[in-house]
């Protein structure tokens, strides 16, 4: 009896409730739901553990590579000025590939077909460093609205049927959490509403830096769903769905988050 | 090789207590984790951090598996003297790592 209850619960706390998007001034990004000693952690560069990779990827753009004997600084100069506001309108549609492509996949092209190296592993300390010393770049500016690019659409749309489709053994879709429960909480964790305006951030729960796929991933195994490869276009389309989402809010990487 | 963030206030007056920030990249592996194939990883840990003011050392401490990855320290001194803060860490498989700050004591 208790458990039929219970399943009732479940089912109405689940069903009852219909997907909405959250109206564009009613969103926070999850620096607004930190505790005040993470706020002050991600504020200073000092403390900001995301920092000593950011350290990383400028050692890494100065430094010559692959066959070709290039840096990234070698044709596109000071990241300061070149790489302002490239993570704020990414992923962004890539003419080689005839789809989008998120900055990791943009940073390994440059790699390939430029320096003449080999493609820097996902998740890699290199291309984590690499990825979040462009992003910082683009502190403080605000996301781009994909939709504007009319190529974008048809993947952002694909990206919304990723984030609005149920999936995993507990048939839970994104917006039943991060639309619908965003203030609400998770095992003692406040809900975000998943806006990627800090990544790759450093989760203290990793203790260590993260892509928005490595977050995605994680979100993917929590309702028991199988996740999909390092770099699948999934990936891309619902990260370039929750650029969408996020369009206005400011970058802030490298993020701090528990 | 790790890298090290340093927060040194450039100028203090003389007498004035002084906060001082130190973070080290580290993963701090515990030697209790069991890799894919059951074998435990071993140990990699920072062990040890002290900062000498002008040659006296003004903190140290001890670290153990429990700490967390990429190890923050935040302390506490009194200005007495213009001079170099000197900040080392030691550990596993030979870790060394040394950094330096100055400060301006009027």
């Amino acid at each position: 009896m208790i458990r039929s209850v219970g399943w009732l619960a479940a089912f109405v706390l689940l069903s009852g409730i219909a997907a909405a998007e959250i109206p564009l001034n009613e969103r926070r990004t999850g620096y607004d739901l930190l505790g005040p000693t993470t706020k002050a952690m991600q504020d200073d560069d000092m403390a900001n553990p995301g920092m000593l990779w950011v350290l990383d990827g400028e050692a890494l753009w100065a430094r010559r590579a692959g066959t070709a004997g290039k840096a990234c600084a070698g044709c596109h100069g000071e990241a300061a000025d070149s790489m302002k506001g490239v993570a704020a309108r990414y992923p962004a549609f890539n003419d080689k590939a005839g789809r989008p492509v998120d900055l990791e996949q943009r940073i390994n092209q440059c790699r390939i077909d430029q320096q003449g190296a080999p493609a820097l592993a996902r998740e890699s300390r290199e291309l984590l460093a690499l990825t979040v010393y462009v992003a910082r770049q683009s502190r403080g500016l605000p996301i781009e609205d994909p939709m504007k690019d009319e190529r974008l659409r048809p993947f952002v749309e694909a990206g919304r049927a990723l984030y609005e489709g149920r999936q995993g053994q507990l048939n839970l879709g994104c917006a039943q959490c991060h639309d619908d429960l965003w203030d609400k909480r998770l095992v003692g964790n406040l809900i975000s509403q998943g806006h990627p305006t800090g990544y790759p951030q450093y989760r203290l729960e990793w203790q260590a830096m993260g892509s928005l796929q490595r977050r995605l991933r994680n979100c993917l195994i929590g309702v028991r769903a199988e996740t999909y490869p390092y770099g699948a276009p999934e990936y891309v389309d619902l990260g370039l769905y929750m650029m969408w989402r996020a369009r206005g809010l400011p970058i802030e990487a490298p993020a701090v988050r528990p | 090789m790790s890298r090290a963030l340093i927060s040194v206030p450039p100028k203090a007056k003389k007498g004035e207590v002084i906060q001082i920030k130190a973070l080290i990249q580290h993963v701090m592996e515990t030697g209790f984790r069991p890799n894919s194939t059951g074998v435990l990883v071993p140990r990699d840990i920072v062990t040890a951090f002290t900062c000498t003011y002008n040659g006296v050392e003004v903190f140290r401490c001890e670290m153990f598996p429990a700490m967390a990855a990429n190890p923050f320290l935040t302390f506490h001194t009194v200005a007495t003297e213009s001079g170099t803060l000197e900040f080392a860490w030691s550990g596993d498989n030979g870790f060394s790592v040394r950094e330096s700050a100055k400060i301006q004591v009027e």
